[in-house]
C-alpha cells in the first residue's frame, strides 16, 4: 500500500500584527492510498489548515509535507498548479458550485482547467453525472438542486478529472442526516479507490463510521489516532 | 476558460444589466454633452464654412470674431482689389437689423448683403425661389429655420401652430419693405437669429445711415496663388486684417473659447460626467468581482493559473465595456437624431467616438486591473471557509 500524503513537523503560523497564532504545531501525518481518512477536532484545531497546506493551497512555514512523493513547498508556482490541477479533487462546506454554470459544465470545470476541449468535457462530466445519480439533472443549475443534490454535483466535480488525492471540507455540515449518509455512502463507493486517498475534515459524528482512520486535532497537533 | 468568464458575468442577469447600464450611462454623458458642445461651437463659425467661394477674408484689424463687425469705407473695397495675384474681391454686408413682425412685435435678423452682380456669398442650399430673384426690387431670401421659427407668422386661431413665412410674403425691416422671394437652408449660427439675405446695396439701404458700413471683403486668389502670401500681401498693403477662412474661423472659435463661460461650463460638466461614469461604471464592475470573488478562488484552488483569471477577468471587462459603449453611443446619436429639427446645437464627429471610446476603455481597464488585483491576491484557502 503507498503513501499518498506524509506530514512530518509540519507547522503553520499565522503572523498577523496583533499576535501570531500558531495552527499547526509539528503535526506528523501518513495518508495511504486506498485510505479514507477523517480529520476531527473543535473550531480553531488547526483542521482546515491542515488540508489547506495538504492540498497544496497554503505553504507551511516549516516541515515537510509531500503528495505522492512530491514536496509542493518546493514546488515551482506554475507546476504546484498544474499538480493542484489534475492529482486533487475538492469538495467543500457551501458546495462552490459556480451559479451561472449548470451541472454538467459545473463539473467540466476541472477538465477544462486541464485543457479538455468543452465538448468532450461535458460529455464526461455528463457520465460522471450518471454514476452519481445525477445523469437526467445535468442541464439542472444549483438553484434547482436540492443541497444533497448539489453536494452530488460537488463530488462528481471533484472526481471528473480521476484526481489521487480528494480533499472534502465538512462535506455533510450543510446537509440533513438522510443526505449526509446518502453523500458518505457515494463518497465511499465511487471515491475510494485503491489509487487514491480521501481526506475528510468534519464535526459530523454520525459520518464517523465511514472513515478508515480517524485523526483527532486538537490546539494545532493531532491527539489521538484511531 | 471563456466559456465560463462569460457565463459568469451573464449568469447573473441584475448584475449583468446593472454593469452594461452603468457603462452605457457613463458613455452616454461622455459623447451627449461634448457633442453638445462641440455643435455648439461650430455654430461660432458656422457662418464661415456657408460661405465657401472665397479664399480670403478682409476687414477691419479689431474684428475678433465673425460677428464682431468693425465697418470699412466703401473705397476699402478698392483698395484690396489693387493688391496683386487677387482674381476677385467682392464686398459684404452683415449687421444686425430688426424685422418688424405682422403682430406689431420686433425681431432682430442677421442681414448678410451681397455683391450685386455676383452674388458672391449666397445661402449654400435654397430650398424655394431662385437666387437671381435678389435683384428683383425689395427681394429678401430668408433662412428656413427663421422662416418657421421666429419670423413665423401668428395663427389665424389661438392655440395653432405659427404659420411659417413663405415666397411672396413681407415683412418690414427697419421701415423699408422685404419681399420674401426665397427661402434658403443654412447652418444655425450661434445666436441662432433669422438670417436675411439680401444685395449689398439694399443691404445698406436697410441699415442704418452710417459713413461706413463694408462689414467684409471677400477675396477670392488667382488660380496659382498662394494663399498665404496673399493674405500677407494683403496686410501689407492695405493695412487691414485679412484671414484665410480656416484662420476667420479659428480667430472665432478661440475667441469663443477664451471670452466666454462656455469651455468651463461645459468642461465641468463633461469632467464630472466622467467621474460619475467612471464611479458608477468602476465600482459596479468592482462589485461583480467582489460578489465572485468565492467563484474566483475555487476556480484558483482548483488550479487556475493567475494569468488566466486575469485574461478572465479582462474578457469580462472588453465585453460589458464593448457593450455599454455601443449603447451609450447609440443612444447619443438618437439623441441627435431625434433633436436634428430642433434648436439644440448638436455635433457627432468621429474624433469624439474616439474619445468616448477611450473614456470608457480607460474606466473598463482601471475597474478590471483594481479587480485583478484582488483576485491575485486572493488566498484560494478562501474556500475552505464556511
Amino acid at each position: 500500500m503507498g503513501i499518498a500524503v506524509r506530514c512530518e513537523n509540519l507547522t503553520k503560523i499565522y503572523d498577523t500584527s496583533e499576535q501570531k497564532v500558531v495552527a499547526l504545531n509539528s503535526v506528523n501525518l501518513k495518508i495511504n492510498l486506498g485510505e479514507l481518512m477523517m480529520l476531527v477536532g473543535p473550531s480553531g484545531c488547526g483542521k482546515t489548515t491542515l488540508i489547506s497546506v495538504i492540498a497544496g493551497i497554503l505553504d507551511q512555514n516549516s516541515g515537510l509535507c509531500e503528495l505522492f512523493g512530491e514536496n509542493l513547498l518546493t514546488m515551482k508556482s506554475k507546476d504546484k498548479l498544474q499538480f493542484r490541477a489534475t492529482q486533487i479533487g475538492f469538495v467543500f462546506q457551501a458546495f462552490n458550485l459556480l451559479p451561472s454554470l449548470n451541472a454538467a459544465e459545473n463539473v467540466s470545470v476541472p477538465l477544462i482547467i486541464n485543457g479538455v476541449k468543452r465538448d468532450t468535457a461535458k460529455q464526461q462530466a455528463i457520465e460522471v453525472l450518471e454514476r452519481v445519480g445525477l445523469g437526467e439533472r445535468w442541464k439542472s443549475y444549483p438553484n434547482q438542486l436540492s443541497g444533497g443534490q448539489q453536494q452530488r454535483v460537488a463530488i462528481a466535480r471533484a472526481l471528473v478529472h480521476s484526481p489521487r488525492l480528494i480533499v472534502c471540507d465538512e462535506p455533510t455540515s450543510a446537509l440533513d442526516h438522510t443526505s449526509g449518509q446518502n453523500v458518505m455512502n457515494l463518497l465511499k463507493e465511487v471515491a475510494v479507490h485503491k489509487d487514491r486517498a480521501l481526506v475528510i475534515v468534519t464535526h459530523d459524528a454520525r459520518i464517523f463510521e465511514f472513515a478508515d482512520r480517524i485523526a483527532e486535532m486538537d490546539d494545532g497537533h493531532i491527539v489521538n489516532m484511531r | 476558460m471563456n466559456y465560463i468568464a462569460i457565463k459568469m458575468l451573464m449568469g447573473d442577469k441584475g448584475k449583468y444589466i446593472g454593469i452594461v447600464m452603468g457603462l452605457t450611462f457613463a458613455s452616454l454623458i461622455m459623447t451627449q454633452q461634448p457633442a453638445i458642445f462641440i455643435g455648439l461651437m461650430a455654430r461660432s463659425y458656422s457662418f464661415l464654412s456657408d460661405v465657401g467661394l472665397p479664399d480670403i477674408w478682409v476687414m477691419d484689424k479689431k474684428v475678433q470674431f465673425i460677428d464682431d463687425i468693425k465697418p470699412l469705407q466703401d473705397t476699402e473695397l478698392y483698395r484690396v482689389r489693387g493688391v496683386s495675384g487677387i482674381e476677385w474681391a467682392m464686398p459684404m454686408y452683415k449687421g444686425m437689423l430688426k424685422a418688424r413682425m405682422a403682430d406689431g412685435t420686433f425681431q432682430t435678423c442677421n442681414v448678410i448683403g451681397l455683391d450685386d452682380t455676383t452674388l458672391i456669398g449666397a445661402p449654400p442650399i435654397l430650398l424655394e425661389g431662385k437666387l437671381e430673384d435678389l435683384r428683383r426690387s425689395d427681394s429678401v431670401i430668408i433662412d428656413v429655420d427663421g422662416a418657421t421659427e421666429k419670423l413665423a407668422k401668428p395663427p389665424l386661431v389661438d392655440g395653432d401652430k405659427k404659420i411659417p413665412l413663405k415666397v411672396g410674403d413681407n415683412l418690414e425691416l427697419n421701415d423699408h419693405r422685404a419681399f420674401v422671394v426665397g427661402i434658403a437652408k443654412v447652418t444655425r449660427t450661434f445666436q441662432s437669429q433669422p438670417v436675411i439675405y439680401t444685395t449689398y446695396s439694399r443691404a445698406k439701404s436697410y441699415a442704418p445711415r452710417e459713413r461706413k458700413l463694408l462689414s467684409f471683403v471677400l477675396v477670392k486668389a488667382k488660380a496659382g496663388e498662394n494663399i498665404h502670401e496673399l493674405t500677407e500681401r494683403i496686410r501689407a498693403n492695405t493695412g487691414l486684417a485679412a484671414y484665410t477662412q480656416q484662420e476667420f474661423m479659428d480667430l472665432t472659435y478661440n475667441y469663443f473659447m477664451h471670452n466666454t463661460g462656455i469651455p468651463i461650463n461645459f468642461g465641468i460638466s463633461i469632467t464630472l460626467g466622467f467621474i460619475v461614469g467612471a464611479a458608477i461604471a468602476g465600482q459596479t464592475f468592482y462589485n461583480f468581482t467582489l460578489e465572485n470573488l468565492r467563484q474566483f478562488g475555487v476556480l484558483k484552488a482548483m488550479g487556475t493559473s493567475n494569468w488566466t483569471l486575469l485574461r478572465m477577468i479582462l474578457l469580462q471587462a472588453v465585453l460589458v465595456g464593448s457593450i455599454g459603449y455601443g449603447m451609450g453611443v447609440g443612444l447619443t446619436a438618437l439623441f441627435g437624431y431625434l433633436m436634428r429639427h430642433s434648436i439644440l446645437a448638436f455635433k457627432f464627429p468621429w474624433q469624439l467616438l474616439v474619445f468616448s471610446g477611450a473614456g470608457v476603455s480607460l474606466i473598463c481597464m482601471l475597474a478590471a486591473l483594481i479587480s485583478i488585483l484582488k483576485v491575485i491576491r486572493l488566498e484560494p484557502a478562501i474556500v475552505f471557509k464556511g
